[in-house]
């Protein structure tokens, strides 16, 4: 349980963290207000899911000691999080692929037999279903968009792909889970998760990248790419330098 | 020099059931789901607002500053234009 809570937190957190990072950069000032809420939630979602996951571990550790005083092998989300913001195209194609994906989950989580996890799940899908009417319409303006702006939208589209198949891997940790009553069923949910972004990217004029290579994994196992370390290394700086310090 | 902005939208927030929308401010959009969108994450994301409206901007027919004499000043002096000067009929429940 500790393990698949800090998979959650961790996805969430670390997205949120790159979202963050677009503060004061944004395009107009309304989006980026915009980004700065979408990033803000998913903190917060990180938030509870953590002080939930140290909840059940029973060692004491806060939210703030899961966030701040984890080194990168130990962070255990996707790699589709961590890759660094890139253009404005590239941020929107990266939120559109994981808010569909969150929105899937979170409506599963909502009805599991853990009821704190429900409770999360009920507040957080409000707020992802939002994320992905966001994300959602940025993906037709980009997509559907000037020459440029499609096709950047494209190449984001086709880096990302590869990563997608990650947020949809099922092992050990999720049927230890499901013998609690926390079912995710990961087959239907990658199947309604296509459906969703394909309506999608049909309206944006943009296509699945036709042959993407193998999908890159392994955040689950703490393996990461070189971006995590630097992001958790400028993230975690203040909280590693006054250690205890509340503001 | 042209404004190359987005067009300009006013946002009108309604705080609670029954209350009249207010003016918020405005802001830039492409088309209504945007403003829609921009008006949410700008004036309703402190859990301000349980409706929104957005209008473009050039959608409103504003009085000119001009117009301000001979529409605002002839009613300064005209108080029996308010109706307490009225009694209420019998059985008319006055608030």
């Amino acid at each position: 349980m500790f393990e698949f809570l800090v998979r959650l937190g961790d996805d969430r957190l670390v997205i949120g963290h790159r979202m963050a990072e677009w503060c004061g950069h944004g395009p107009i000032l309304e989006e980026d207000i915009a980004l700065a809420n979408i990033a803000l939630d998913y903190t917060g979602q990180a938030s509870a899911l953590l002080a939930l996951a140290g909840d059940m571990e029973g060692k004491g550790r806060s939210d703030d000691a899961l966030a701040y005083f984890r080194d990168e092998t130990q962070f255990r989300n996707a790699l589709i999080t961590e890759l660094p913001i890139g253009d404005f195209g590239f941020t929107i194609v990266r939120q559109f692929l994981f808010d569909c994906h969150s929105v899937l989950l979170w409506e599963a989580l909502a009805a599991c037999g853990h009821a704190t996890l429900a409770g999360i799940a009920a507040k957080a899908i409000k707020e992802d279903t939002y994320h992905l009417r966001h994300s959602s319409e940025w993906m037709r303006k980009l997509g559907d968009g000037t020459a440029e702006s499609h096709a950047r939208v494209q190449a984001s589209l086709d880096t990302l792909w590869r990563y997608t198949g990650e947020l949809f891997e099922h092992d050990a940790v999720d049927d230890a889970v499901a013998a609690l009553g926390i079912v995710v069923p990961h087959d239907t949910r990658a199947a309604r998760w296509r459906s969703l972004v394909d309506g999608v990217l049909r309206e944006a004029t943009l296509v699945v990248p036709a042959s993407p290579g193998p999908m890159v994994t392994g955040g689950r196992r703490g393996r990461h790419t070189e971006h995590l370390g630097h992001m958790l290394a400028e993230m975690q700086i203040v909280a590693r330098s006054h250690p205890g310090a509340s503001w | 020099m042209t404004d190359s902005q987005w067009p300009l939208w006013e946002v009108f927030t309604q705080g609670d059931h029954g209350e009249p929308f207010e003016h918020a401010g405005s802001v830039h959009a492409v088309d209504g789901e945007q403003a829609m969108q921009n008006a949410r994450d700008v004036y309703a994301r402190r859990g301000e607002a349980i409706h929104l409206w957005v209008v473009p901007a050039a959608a409103i027919v504003a009085s000119a500053p001009s117009d301000a004499g001979p529409f605002f000043d002839p009613g300064n002096d005209k108080p029996y234009r308010h109706p307490q000067f009225y009694k209420a009929p019998k059985g008319v429940k006055v608030f």
